[in-house]
């Protein structure tokens, strides 16, 4: 096997690869918002409220969020 | 200041680049037009000796549009949004403000030398690679600067969560870092000529086709990471402030990103189709180019769905217009290329003014659009007066969106009868036409798009014109404005 057709096959398998990745991603989202592990969709907001002494948005952790609340 | 004053948002480079942004956006499109002007009437090729040739403007514009204006519009909208989406303050830092600041000037002093090598003739002869290397050099410490400035805001953010422009901010400074450092690798031909040839003149150390891969690599690339990466965090952030509704779906809006970031460095052998380039890299190329629809049609969908509910605003204010037809241009030039690189249709498309064609429907439908509504609206916030006149601004939008049609449309035109009239045989197989052919029908197709730059021009100055006005002598505000922008 001559080098470009390696480069060939490296090509394919990582491009197979990357599209692995890219789904197993979306899954990824959807699954840790269901689990309620994460809160993607709170982030938006970060542009709307965007005052300099405003409340950050801070986390996508709203489990973490909930024990900083509990711990004030 | 005062460390009893309540903690503001700095803009003071903000405020420098999009100074720079104006002047370099009417620079590069007033020679845009007079090079369009000069294929549809080539005496005026002959007003300035050398200097005005269509040799020599040509790639003046194109520097100037994609280095001076586009980055100078990336710079200051970086400088503005980021600060706000990190809810941190240049003025914190002493550091950060100084290292903005270093990276203003010696991008402006970069820059001029840039425009007078290229009217003086130094040229690397790579195209949107032109520079030689001194000025190679000083983009390089450009870019590490606003580098250091943008992670060093990273590192002091009261926002923990990155929000998703930062994130194509970031993408796009180390995109291009890498492109351009490897594609302008050259050395001066003194070197290698045993001291007969030029200090000031360098060639590249890839030959060949190899040459051409890299260089393409760069090209597309730089089209992805300087023409489309930066504006579209421009847009995320822009469109939502502006209208008030958070971006549709944040998750589609992660999807696109690394969706871009996949397939984007893969397409850039579309620009090398029939070439001597392997044939597999080739159909690598098509079929990238042809997914690659998906995650930016994900993003422009995302910023339409945004409107929704909301597209009352579409008639009320001129700015959500602007972000709107920004992102249905981006929509089809982003289909438009899939397009020109299937294999069949690039054999007629390839080389004729179908590709400048669809460079400006991008460019200017998408990225001059996108710039300037951006400016529009952090003006009101940088200077705190509201925007000078709504009626101007109305009347840029439509001249200005007619000038994009008359420009793609004339273009589709010639490039389509070109690519025929190139290949078309007789019954014994002789070609039916000379070139001098297609120029004489093509003619009037040129005329109209020096007309469309003309008044593209025109509605660029009223742009400029609003500004200053909005700077100088608007009305003032008492408070900023949360999301719609005040207009008079
Ligand atoms: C008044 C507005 C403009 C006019 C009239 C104009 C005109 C032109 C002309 C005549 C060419 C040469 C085409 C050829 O060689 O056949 C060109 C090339 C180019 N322009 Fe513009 N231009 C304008 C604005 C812009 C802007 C704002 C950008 C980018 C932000 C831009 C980016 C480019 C690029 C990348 C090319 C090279 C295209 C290629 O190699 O296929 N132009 N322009």
């Amino acid at each position: 096997m001559d080098i470009r057709e390696l480069q060939g096959y490296a090509s394919f398998f990582m491009t197979i690869l990357l599209v692995g990745v890219l789904y197993w991603y979306i899954i990824y989202l959807y699954r840790s918002e269901k689990k309620g592990e994460k809160d993607y969709e709170k982030l938006g907001n970060i542009a709307l409220d965007d005052e300099i002494d405003s409340t950050p948005i801070n986390t996508s952790d709203p489990v973490s969020d909930e024990k900083k609340e509990r711990n004030k | 200041m005062q460390s009893n004053a309540a903690l503001e948002y700095d803009y003071s480079v903000a405020k420098l680049f999009t100074y720079t942004t104006i002047l370099f956006g009417f620079l590069g499109m007033l020679i845009g037009t007079l090079i369009a002007a000069q294929l549809a009437f080539p005496d005026l090729n002959y007003l300035l000796g050398e200097y005005g040739t269509f040799s020599r403007l040509r790639p003046l514009h194109t520097n100037i549009v994609i280095f001076g204006f586009t980055l100078s519009g990336v710079f200051a909208t970086f400088y503005y949004s980021a600060q706000r989406v990190l809810k941190v303050s240049m003025a914190e830092s002493k550091f950060i403000m100084f290292i903005g600041k270093l990276h203003f000037w010696l991008y402006f002093v970069g820059a001029l030398i840039g425009v007078i090598t290229l009217l003086l003739g130094y040229t690397q002869a790579k195209e949107y690679a032109q520079f030689e290397w001194p000025v190679d050099i000083a983009i390089v410490i450009v870019w590490v600067l606003w580098g250091v400035a943008m992670f060093a805001l990273i590192g002091i953010r009261r926002e923990k969560a990155l929000y998703i422009s930062m994130w194509y901010y970031i993408a796009c400074f180390l995109g291009v870092a890498m492109l351009y450092l490897f594609n302008n690798m050259s050395v001066p031909t003194y070197f290698t000529s045993g001291g007969v040839g030029s200090i000031m003149h360098s060639v590249s150390m890839y030959s060949g086709t190899n040459d051409a891969l890299v260089q393409w690599w760069y090209g597309h690339n730089a089209v992805a990471f300087g023409f489309t990466v930066p504006i579209v965090a421009m847009i995320y952030y822009f469109l939502p402030k502006e209208s008030g509704q958070a971006v549709y779906s944040y998750k589609l809006s992660l999807l696109s990103f690394w969706g871009l970031m996949f397939v984007y460095l893969w397409a850039g052998s579309h620009h090398l189709l029939w070439s001597t380039v392997p044939d597999w890299m080739q159909t690598m190329g098509s079929v990238f180019s042809i997914v690659l629809i998906l995650p930016s049609w994900g993003s422009a969908i995302n910023m339409l769905l945004t409107m929704k509910g909301e597209w009352n605003q579409l008639t009320e204010n001129p700015l959500i217009k602007f972000m709107v037809l920004a992102s249905t241009f981006y929509m089809l030039s982003t289909l438009e290329g899939p397009i020109q690189a299937i294999k069949s249709v690039n054999a007629i498309a390839h080389f004729t003014d179908w590709i400048p064609g669809h460079v400006h429907d991008g460019v200017l439908g998408w990225v001059v659009f996108m710039i300037m509504a951006a400016l529009f609206h952090m003006a009101p916030r940088m200077f705190k007066r509201e925007i000078y006149s709504k009626k101007l601004l109305e009347a840029q939008f439509w001249l200005q969106t007619t000038a994009v049609v008359l420009y793609f449309t004339s273009m589709w035109i010639a490039g389509i009868t070109q690519g025929m009239m190139w290949r078309a045989v007789d019954e014994y197989g002789n070609l039916m036409y000379s070139f001098i052919d297609t120029v004489t029908v093509l003619h009037p197709y040129y005329a109209i798009r020096a007309l469309s730059g003309v008044m593209y021009l025109t509605g660029f100055l009223m742009f400029a014109y609003n500004m200053i006005k909005t700077m100088s002598s608007s009305r003032e505000l008492t408070e900023e404005p949360q999301f719609r922008s005040p207009m008079a």
